[in-house]
């Protein structure tokens, strides 16, 4: 394991770092592109810069990169590697001796100033580490920085909704007259009751045929489609295997019988929708409904 | 018919009794035992829900009947209240009885709460088209036909909220209903929360301990017993197409209660008055759409016109139909609509609360959305 406090130690120890110089000396071009971008329209910046520009004259630029002594590089580096990968800055404080001139050519020393954790916080756990920056122009201190990041490990995700126990969700009650229905949903096919003496399509289901007195049902397999006829939404009480609030539809199926499931999304008299079959188990396996994509 | 109720009891209607099922049971007997001037010994016959925990033998084994020589229970939870006035009044009539009492009680809200997910009601066949898909409570199952109303007859939930605002504004002025002194406004009613939409907490019933009973005799017995006889002119079961309890989702249309209709046609029928005779309607009032669906199914208005209907302020105690005087099931109490006999025998002997002047029929039905039944007791024969 890392320990972050004595690395931290090890680097504080080292103090400054090396001064860098800035790839341009303070000029009128980068002082006005700051002003334009700030939208800062006061008119004396002409021969000296705006304070607030010192960190502008020694950044890297678009492909540079951190020099090896630099102190808040290391430190990220031994922190990536504790597993605390994500970074937020935190603070920025910065004091300015003097106004910088243009044509002066400034250089930067960083140090690290403090590193503490591990903090919990709303983002993770982690650490919070601070530097120190001061800019030159030669030896003359002109500016400087406290800078301090949030290096942590970021939260697990919460689960989007925590699935519901199966073994919670109320079964159906399935005997002989009804099984060929649950069968159906198991081969994700949905099944419609068909009397094999006259025909008539009927759901719910029996054993006997109100029509024509038939005890020979057969049935044929729903193409899944059809419109909300009713639905509600459902908040309170709980119900074992469901998350409230949700909605349950009773669908029209295009064949003519109506049929309940849970639908997913926002319901309303007439939406056409499909069957989705949702596997429980071994055993079982639900029909809901889901929007038509061909609205 | 040749029977009239004679005697009326009830224990008082609470959250919790802090007593059994049978004590309940054998109280609210005796107490309409008294009420009709009669003895246990009396009693020969006894009808109760399936429903109901309380056997009929531990009944008259607490009461101290003797002998019981007619006994019979109703299925389909609240649809069997009015019915069990008809089963006996069949038994007095038929002589298989000569004094029976009908009795239900429970503790529905300290005890076995129907409004909850019975996940074993999903053990019937029946429920297996719809407590697996999550549709398992009453709510519910009423929410998917309100829907459906709505949409056909542009009703809202204001027009639903307008049954419990009136049935608590009767209650408020029962001194034994559970909203004594609780009016609510339309408002209220718009505020309370969803419990299954498009139905709100306020458009459900309430939860209740407690138990009703009423005596049942013949006629003449009656007249000279000490309190003015209800006289039953009609009672009727009814069950339609298709029919499912609580979800007869399969009928071509979901805006009609037609088990209520059979129990109208044979109301109107039997007992040769009309639904302009009605002087106090008594209406089963689990959840407010089925109010509205029932005035229509009653023949009082027009399908698809109960909204106006009620609007007009008919259901009002001064109205053309006062509705619910002691306050229905979701101001006074939840006894399984028994509690709603009790209130037609007063209204018809002129001691309720909220007396209506005049009243010469009242009507009474049974649970909705399930096979169900209903009375016209009246001042005569």
């Amino acid at each position: 394991m890392i320990d972050v406090e004595k690395e931290a130690a090890r680097i504080a120890e080292q103090g400054e770092s090396a001064p860098r110089l800035a790839r341009d000396p303070v000029n009128l071009p980068m002082i006005n592109n700051w002003l334009e971008a700030i939208g800062d329209q006061h008119p004396g910046y002409t021969e000296v810069a705006p304070p607030a520009m010192v960190q502008v004259w020694t950044m890297a630029g678009l492909h540079g990169q951190r020099t090896l002594d630099d102190p808040l590089g290391a430190m990220m580096k031994i922190l990536d590697e504790a597993g605390f990968t994500s970074v937020v800055a935190t603070n920025s404080d910065q004091t300015y001796h003097r106004y910088l001139k243009v044509g002066e050519h400034v250089s930067v020393t960083t140090s690290l100033e403090d590193v503490t954790g591990p903090k919990k916080t709303a983002l993770g756990e982690g650490w919070f580490v601070t530097t120190r920056s001061t800019w030159y122009v030669g030896d003359e201190p002109v500016a400087e920085m406290r800078f301090r990041v949030l290096k942590f490990r970021p939260a697990e995700k919460p689960a989007p909704r925590p699935e519901v126990p199966k073994a919670q969700a109320i079964r159906p009650a399935i005997n002989r007259d009804t099984e060929y229905f649950w069968e159906g949903c198991r081969n994700e096919e949905l099944r419609i009751q068909r009397c094999g003496g006259c025909g008539l399509l009927r759901h719910p289901p029996g054993p006997m045929c109100p029509e024509c007195g038939a005890t020979k049902p057969k049935y044929l397999v729903s193409d899944g489609r059809g419109v909300v006829y009713s639905y509600v939404v459902h908040h309170h009480p709980q119900v074992p295997g469901k998350q409230t609030p949700f909605v349950i539809a009773l669908v029209e199926l295009d064949e003519g019988v109506r049929m309940l499931g849970e639908l997913e999304g926002e319901p309303s008299i007439g939406l056409p929708v499909e069957v989705v079959f949702t596997k429980v188990d071994e055993e079982l396996t639900m029909p809901s409904w889901r929007p038509r994509a061909d609205r | 018919m040749n029977a009239a109720i004679a005697g009326i009891g009830a224990t008082d209607f609470s959250k919790d009794s802090g007593r059994s099922e049978l004590q309940l049971a054998a109280e609210a007997a005796r107490a309409a035992l008294d009420d009709a001037g009669l003895e246990p010994s009396d009693v020969d016959g006894l009808v109760s829900f399936t429903m109901d925990t309380n056997a009929e033998i531990a009944v008259a084994r607490e009461l101290g009947i003797p002998e019981l020589t007619f006994f019979s229970r109703v299925h389909y939870g609240g649809g069997a209240a009015c019915a069990t006035v008809q089963q006996a009044a069949m038994a007095v009539e038929t002589g298989m009885a000569k004094v029976v009492v009908c009795y239900r009680a429970f503790n529905e809200r300290s005890g076995h709460r129907f409004g909850q997910v019975q996940t074993a009601a999903a053990a019937n066949i029946d429920n297996s088209w719809s407590y697996p898909m999550g549709l398992g409570t009453p709510a519910a199952m009423v929410a998917m036909f309100a829907r459906r109303y709505m949409h056909e007859y542009g009703a809202t939930s204001e027009d639903f909220g307008r049954i419990a605002v009136v049935d608590r504004k009767h209650a408020a002025t029962n001194p034994h209903a559970w909203f004594h002194n609780r009016p609510i406004t339309l408002d209220d009613h718009q505020a309370s929360r969803w419990i299954s939409e498009p139905l709100r907490l306020l458009d459900c019933c309430q939860e209740t301990d407690g138990g009703v009973a009423l005596v049942v005799t013949s006629a003449e017995r009656a007249r000279d017993l000490p309190n003015k006889p209800a006289h039953v002119k009609a009672a009727t079961q009814g069950s339609g197409a298709d029919q499912f309890t609580m979800t007869s989702y399969y009928r071509d249309d979901l805006t009609r209660l037609p088990e209520m209709g059979v129990v109208a046609r044979g109301l109107w029928e039997r007992s040769g008055i009309g639904p302009s005779d009605v002087d106090v309607a008594v209406l089963y009032d689990h959840f407010t759409p089925f109010v509205l669906v029932q005035l229509e199914e009653l023949g009082f208005c027009g399908r698809g016109e109960a909204k106006d209907f009620v609007a007009s302020g008919a259901l009002e105690l001064d109205g053309s139909l006062p509705l619910n005087p002691h306050g229905g099931q979701l101001g006074e109490a939840y006894l399984h609509g028994m509690n709603g006999i009790a209130e037609a025998v007063r209204q018809v002997r002129g001691t309720a609360v909220n007396q209506v002047a005049n009243v010469e029929h009242v009507l009474v039905t049974a649970g909705t959305g399930v096979p169900t039944s209903g009375l016209v007791l009246g001042q005569s024969p």
